[in-house]
């Protein structure tokens, strides 16, 4: 390891020097180089190779009509598969409820995440570490126990909350109607993920400058306009950040809506239809179809985060 | 910061009060539904009238233990693998990205990205076509695999970011002071790396460990399906029975390791899961 260091610094110490430093300098560099893919080209293979190949595999079985309970008849048909899926109401309705529960979810956890990242901020003393570890209890628990215990809790037979709100009957079953099921899975989602945005907020609001925060004070500044004027410009990188992952997550959803409704009642989404392609009708084309299209949308949604709105992830992770 | 007024005071404490009980309720209502009996169940109360642990007895050497056993320990090996593998090499990659410069550095790190955000149900597909092919569909291995992708991505990122923030040049330090290369590796480098690779490790390990998609897709029998697949096909006591009891408390059970582990290493998963994250 240590002979890198010192490569190095024969490498500055000879740079200034003549051709024969020159020489030196473009070996090292390049001696620096292979070492570098040595030790990061094992990851990277894998990195490549775990996604590279599913989705070209993806790729090339959509091409095709292919039913695994009916192997001999597998079929070439070009793009016909996606004409299919592109024509059919069930992939819009769950493009739909995949678009609507990214919008609803980012939405509510960038504002709940940053009043929890303001109260973790603010709390001093021994409460600190009190917050800090409360808040990481949803972060922890797994997505499907989270599915389950919203799921009781609105259920028919099992769940309180229909003793406890006012404004629905004893018997009001949830999850018999797409809105108010899709309002559960949306209520677990944001129960789950919302510490970790607050987590990425929080660290946002660490660096905006108390002198700053003072100085607008002096001047006569309402919290109300300190918080608009000066926090939130401060924080653009991470709240942009937070926006950008979460919304990503967000729309791969699958596990509250598997848990909770198996996609019934209208709620399937972009991954839950890939899945019942696949694994549920064994569609291998058609599912190939779906999970190319997910792919493309989340190329997209990168591409107008990053072009459109300039999110610059390598700077905002620290790396530039 | 400026002294904040009783009042305002005040009013952060009581913020503090509704995170506790954010993240606490939900859970709770799992404990709590977890002691009740069967008969109580339905008794669409918070609390059980009577709390048993009776369900706990059916996943541990009743009904639910064939089912559940065995899931338990596929999923502490897979996840545990996954981990590992991905800590070693990402390890190695974060040692090149924070202390080399080489072409290609910036290619990696936005690989990790990308793979990070990669819709994990693309992947199911194709593997679950050709893991049937190869023969990896329902085992072990055919679940490290696809688990790399999603524990490699994250550990790049943490340890580079962790690694960025070692002084190195302490080594050479150590040398002039007539230390070998390799102790001063091991002596001054090793203690300043370690806690980052841990609590990478634990973030890469819950990650895995939420996993479900996977579950779901590549296994069938409890020959490699991890808790959270095993969950979703628990059965009652009867074909008439809902199996909300036994399901509660397997999920209490694989609760109970990761809030601890988040209890006791709060500090390094905040700064982990921050750590180099945002920089404006």
């Amino acid at each position: 390891m240590s002979s890198t260091t010192t490569a190095r610094a024969g490498a500055t110490a000879a740079g200034p020097g003549g051709r024969k430093g020159k020489v030196r300098a473009t070996d090292r560099a390049r001696a620096e180089a292979r070492l570098g893919w040595y030790l990061a080209g094992p990851a990277f293979v894998i990195l490549v190779g775990v996604t590279g190949y599913p989705i070209l595999q993806a790729l090339y079985e959509s091409l095709f009509s292919f039913r695994l309970t009916a192997p001999a008849d597998r079929e070439f048909i070009g793009l016909r598969n996606y004409g299919v899926i592109l024509t059919d109401s069930l992939w819009w309705s769950a493009m739909g409820n995949t678009v609507l529960i990214t919008v609803v979810t980012v939405a509510v956890e960038l504002v709940i995440g940053f009043a929890l990242a303001m109260v973790m901020h603010k709390v001093l003393g021994w409460l600190r570490p009190v917050v800090r570890t409360a808040i990481l209890v949803p972060y922890a628990v797994i997505t499907v126990v989270s599915a389950y215990a919203w799921q009781y809790a609105f259920g028919l037979t099992t769940g309180f909350m229909n003793a406890v709100l006012p404004f629905v009957g004893a018997d009001f079953d949830w999850f018999a109607n797409k809105w108010t099921a899709l309002t559960v899975i949306c209520l677990s989602e944001i129960w789950k993920t919302t510490p970790f945005i607050s987590l990425l907020l929080l660290a946002g609001l660490a660096q905006v400058p108390d002198d700053m925060l003072e100085a607008a004070k002096v001047d006569g500044a309402t919290a109300r306009e300190r918080l608009f004027r000066v926090t939130l410009p401060n924080m653009k990188a991470s709240i942009m950040v937070a926006l950008l992952f979460r919304a990503l997550d967000a729309f791969r959803i699958f596990d509250n809506v598997y848990i909770m409704t198996k996609g019934a009642a209208g709620t399937e989404t972009l991954s839950a239809l890939a899945y019942n392609q696949t694994i549920s009708r064994l569609e291998i084309g058609l599912g190939s179809a779906v999970s190319v299209l997910l792919f493309l949308c989340v190329l997209v949604i990168c591409f107008i985060a990053i072009k459109v709105f300039g999110v610059d992830l390598a700077r905002a992770r620290g790396e530039s | 910061m400026g002294a904040m007024s009783r009042k305002e005071k005040g009013l952060w404490y009581l913020g503090a009060l509704f995170i506790v009980l954010y993240a606490l309720l939900p859970v709770a209502w799992i404990v709590s539904l977890s002691f009740k009996a069967e008969s109580d169940l339905a008794n669409r109360s918070f609390l059980p009238t009577n709390a048993t642990g009776e369900n706990y007895s059916g996943i541990f050497s009743g009904d639910g233990a064939e089912l559940f056993l065995p899931a338990l320990r596929n999923s502490v090996i897979v996840c545990l693998v996954a981990t590992v593998i991905a800590v070693v090499l990402a390890m190695f990659a974060a040692y090149a990205i924070a202390r080399l410069d080489f072409p290609g550095k910036r290619l990696v790190l936005t690989s990790a990205l990308a793979v990070a955000v990669f819709p994990v149900i693309t992947m199911v597909t194709p593997l679950f076509n050709l893991w049937r092919q190869i023969g990896l569909y329902d085992t072990i291995p055919g679940l490290v695999i696809p688990y790399l992708a999603l524990t490699l991505p994250i550990s790049i990122w943490t340890m580079s970011a962790f690694f960025r923030g070692i002084p190195w040049d302490m080594e050479q330090a150590a040398q002039v002071d007539g230390a070998t290369s390799w102790q001063a590796f091991r002596k001054v480098i090793v203690p300043l790396a370690a806690p980052g690779v841990f609590t990478t490790a634990i973030i890469a390990f819950f990650i895995a460990w939420n996993d479900f998609v996977f579950g779901i897709s590549l296994t069938s029998t409890s020959r490699a399906q991890p808790v959270p697949a095993a969950l979703s096909s628990f059965t009652g006591s009867s074909y008439f029975v809902q199996p909300t009891g036994a399901i509660s408390a397997a999920a209490v059970i694989v609760t109970i390791p990761v809030v601890l582990l988040a209890l006791v290493f709060q500090r390094r998963i905040v700064a982990g899961l921050t750590n180099g994250a945002v920089k404006g």
